[in-house]
């Protein structure tokens, strides 16, 4: 077979088993479908909400949801306290935890990326530097510092994600910076045998795989993260502010009615496990799929 | 601090009072001089001095934090053991199972469903306050299992890997009886990494100490940093920023001693 | 009272794999005598560390091992559970594994690890225990034991530690030792050493042992008794003299081509190698294992399953469909 016939058989028998380790883990499956049912709702909102999230109707406050006598399915998920329908909050609810999600983790890559390739690359008193700024970065207790930032500069989306982007970077800077490692050193290796073209094959076929697996892993880690930290910090009343529909502010905003209308803090608390769930089985998934001893 | 009704003139003179208007550098540099001697300034809102107010507070925290780890420990390390004995059978995917489910859960719920059930369903627990140990169980719960998973997975993983080392089947040659072989011989290597671990976890405590105790109204150092935060009390919030720094950098450092004392091939080199 | 320390009749060592059952050790018979050395020779593979595991019951979960008889110093221990056989080994019979740099526990000192085996067995602790530890250490020629005694693996170079294994597999006087390629993982000068030393211990306690091997050289200087392995199947048997001066099989006699003979070789002749590769044992096999690869292979050999063939009177014994007559007239 000519050499290209072959590659490209190679790499179709690659997908085939990839695909096929996909779908022989359970885990996997069922966390990518939650995470991208997640981002269908959050990205459909408009077109699936039944009612307006911030419309308030005081005449219809504390309603319960369907499945309670008193419930209609006018609102599936009942109304908090200031009248707004709770799916509908609920949904656009998924937009915000995605936004910060997404939106910090994105931040945090591109700081930590940087900083660890930097310091992989230039060795020296670069790494030193990099070094030292992320043990001091792990010897701060993210949540105090998280909660005195916002509260000087105030609450709101944007802060929230800059500030945890600002935070989060750690294990970004941390396994960049070893992958940047690992690849000088075969630069070394390959200029020592001086053999042309196949130190990039090497790149290509065996370091960055393990760059790419490793960074899905920790972006996804990350992820659920910030996702959990904002609905903390939310639910501290140090995060996203009212009207907002972040899930976190709707635990915070029922909780003082929780012991007579549980749906309040249920709802919206269920669907913040199941996103971080499933955003972790997705990531575990990823790990062992791409983990050297399943590679053949 | 001057109250809303404050006119201009009052703001100035506080301003001058607490050195506000000296550049921000300054200001920290002296505030850095003061620490290190041990005087972490007066709080705007206790009005009493913040070092005072950590060290009235930090006990609580503490006891909740030592009573957190401890919990997790215990219900992490005899799992992952018996999860490493039989891979794959019903006990080891239900430690994953439990492992998985419980990195999910956020703890400001998993707080409040506690609360519900325990509480105010069943009438076991108190809801808030720190009068008796009862009043820390649920905070314990609440605290620990954050914890618990990482630490599962870690005793799991060792276990698995130390079962299957040459001198753990020397052990079973010389006949051994098998606890013998497996919490003498195996466990005792295992738990190195584990006891580093629990000691960097016990450092993310006392940040998850500052929702738990909020919920639960523990008067310890977490509460106090909301108190603070929420009221913009800045000396209390950069004493207790710097108070926690210190212990974590003090964990991480006892957990490379520990890591060093349990290993003898560490320690005598 | 019968010299026999042990009598395996019929083991077999099933290892149920995803494309079949591996059949990697397949009616093997052993016999050893007090005072006896069987050298178990064999390539890498052939099923002889399965064997010993197999016969100490310390085979990984999954394999299955079977076996018509068991005796161990007279005494049934086939149908032994897992509390009776803890406590026989270490005590009645002792195994010393290949590596020894990873085969102490690195967090327990070399008296801890040594006293718990005379507690475990003979309910000794303190000062008693100790004394015993330090003679078994002296007597295997390890100096300053006191002080060894008190050091931890890691603290000991290779040759030291499997002076302490062996040391600590004799505490307890056992009938029968294993030792599976004790001296490999060894320096060579170190190799002969450790050799000396388990022949003079081996008299000394009027022992049994099996030492499995793969290097003719360590045959030669230390066995009574050989049984070469190929493939799971033990296809000669002899006395150590005739095994090397006529070997019948041609396994054997192809093993014996592979190594220099001082004053027999010839300097500058080339070495003989054996051509093709062991046949893989998973699913049924029948007929000869060797016969892909040996040079008097005909039809015959590949049909049925070959028996030991035990020339009566004769100790030496070997799986062959030709006699003995027509082998020697062979080279």
């Amino acid at each position: 077979m000519p050499a290209t016939d072959e590659v490209k058989l190679d790499d179709a028998l690659k997908l085939g088993s990839l695909t096929k380790k996909i779908k022989g883990h359970q885990g996997m499956v069922i966390g990518s479908v939650i995470v991208f049912t997640v981002i269908a709702i959050a990205l459909l909102a408009p077109l699936l909400a039944p009612h307006d999230p911030y419309q308030q109707d005081l005449m219809k406050r504390l309603l319960p949801p369907v499945w309670d006598s008193r419930g209609s399915w006018e609102h599936i998920f009942g109304t908090d306290h200031l009248g707004r329908d709770y799916l509908s909050r609920l949904i656009y609810g998924a937009r915000i935890s995605l936004l910060i999600g997404i939106g910090a983790a994105i931040i945090s890559g591109l700081i930590g990326t940087i900083m660890g390739v930097m310091a992989g690359y230039f060795g020296g008193r670069v790494d030193m530097v990099v070094t030292f700024l992320i043990t001091v970065r792990l010897s701060m207790p993210v949540v105090l510092v998280a909660l005195a930032v916002v509260a000087i500069v105030g609450g709101s989306l944007q802060v929230v994600i800059t500030v945890l982007g600002l935070l989060l970077w750690d294990r970004f800077a941390v396994v960049m910076r070893s992958s940047t490692l690992q690849v000088r050193s075969m630069d070394y290796v390959a200029a020592a045998q001086a053999v042309g073209c196949s130190v990039s094959r090497v790149l290509m076929t065996e370091v960055m795989p393990n760059v790419v697996n490793n960074l899905i892993v920790i972006t996804t880690i990350e992820i659920a993260h910030a996702i959990i930290l904002e609905a903390a910090l939310s639910f501290l009343g140090l995060g996203v502010q009212p009207p907002l529909p972040s899930w976190g502010l709707m635990v915070s905003e029922g909780k003082d009615m929780m012991l007579f209308e549980p749906w309040l803090i249920t709802i919206p608390g269920v669907a913040l496990f199941l996103l971080v769930l499933a955003i972790n089985l997705m990531g575990d998934g990823v790990r062992d799929i791409t983990a050297p001893e399943n590679r053949n | 601090m001057a109250g809303e009704t404050a006119s201009d003139a009052d703001i100035e003179a506080i301003r001058k009072l607490y050195g506000f208007d000296r550049p921000i550098l300054v200001q920290y540099v002296d505030w850095l001089q003061r620490a290190i001697s041990g005087d972490l300034g007066k709080s705007y809102y206790f009005r009493t001095d913040v070092s005072a107010l950590i060290g009235e507070r930090l006990p609580t925290t503490m006891t909740l934090g030592v009573s957190a780890i401890t919990f997790a420990i215990l219900f992490s390390v005899p799992l992952g053991v018996a999860a490493a004995i039989r891979p794959n059978s019903i006990i080891d995917r239900i430690a994953l199972f439990l492992s998985v489910m419980g990195q999910a859960l956020p703890s400001f719920w998993f707080a409040l469903m506690l609360i519900i059930l325990l509480s105010v369903n069943l009438r076991l627990l108190p809801t808030s306050g720190s009068d008796s140990w009862l009043h820390f169980v649920m905070p314990t719960v609440v605290l620990g299992y954050y914890a618990a998973p990482a630490i599962m997975r870690l005793t799991r993983t060792g276990m698995l890997e130390v079962l299957s080392t040459d001198y753990i089947r020397t052990a079973r040659a010389k006949g051994l009886r098998p606890g013998v072989v497996l919490f003498k011989h195996a466990l005792r290597n295992a738990i190195i990494p584990v006891v580093s671990l629990a000691a960097v976890q016990f450092g993310f405590m006392l940040g998850g100490s500052i929702v738990v105790e909020t919920i639960f109204a523990l008067h310890g150092a977490g509460f106090l940093a909301w108190e603070s935060i929420t009221r913009n009390d800045l000396p209390t919030v950069q004493g207790l920023i710097l108070v926690f720094s210190l212990f974590y950098i003090v964990l991480t450092f006892l957990a490379d001693l520990l890591n060093a004392w349990l290993d003898p091939r560490i320690r005598i080199s | 009272m019968s010299d026999s320390v042990l009598d395996v009749k019929n083991l077999s060592v099933d290892i149920p794999l995803a494309e079949g059952i591996l059949h990697a050790v397949d009616g093997i018979d052993i016999h050893v005598d007090k005072g006896e050395t069987l050298c178990i020779v064999g390539e890498s593979g052939c099923g002889k560390s399965l064997t010993s595991l197999a016969i100490m019951d310390l085979l990984p979960k999954k394999a299955i091992r079977r076996m018509e008889r068991l005796d161990l110093a007279g005494t049934s221990i086939l149908d032994y559970s897992e509390r009776q056989m803890s406590d026989i080994r270490g005590s009645k019979m002792g195994m010393i594994f290949q590596e020894p740099m990873t085969s102490l526990n690195p967090a327990f000192t070399i008296g801890n690890q040594m006293i718990e085996t005379l507690q475990r067995h003979r309910n000794m602790t303190g000062v008693a225990a100790r004394d015993i530890a330090k003679g078994m250490l002296e007597k295997v020629g390890i100096t300053a034991a006191d002080q060894r005694l008190n050091q931890y693996p890691h603290q000991l170079s290779g040759g030291l530690r499997q002076r302490v294994m062996i040391a600590m597999t004799l505490l307890c006087e056992p009938e029968l030792i294993i030792a599976d390629e004790p001296t490999t993982a060894l320096d060579v000068t170190i190799q002969a050493q450790i050799l000396l030393l388990l022949q003079e211990l081996q008299s000394e306690f009027d022992m049994g042992l099996i030492l499995i091997t793969h290097d003719l050289g360590v045959v030669a200087r230390i066995a009574t008794r050989v049984a070469v392995m190929y493939a799971g199947q033990i296809v000669e048997q002899g006395t150590v003299k005739q095994i090397f001066d006529n070997p019948m099989h041609p396994y054997t006699r192809g093993l014996m081509r592979c190594i220099p003979v001082p004053g027999k070789t010839k300097p500058g002749e080339p070495l003989g190698s054996i051509p093709g590769m062991v046949p893989s044992l998973v699913g049924k096999f029948t007929g000869c294992r060797f016969a892909d690869r040996c040079n008097l292979v005909n039809d015959a050999c590949r049909k049925s399953d070959i028996e030991l063939r035990a020339e009566s009177g004769k100790t030496q014994g070997y799986r062959c469909i030709i006699d003995a007559k027509e082998m020697a007239k062979v080279s």
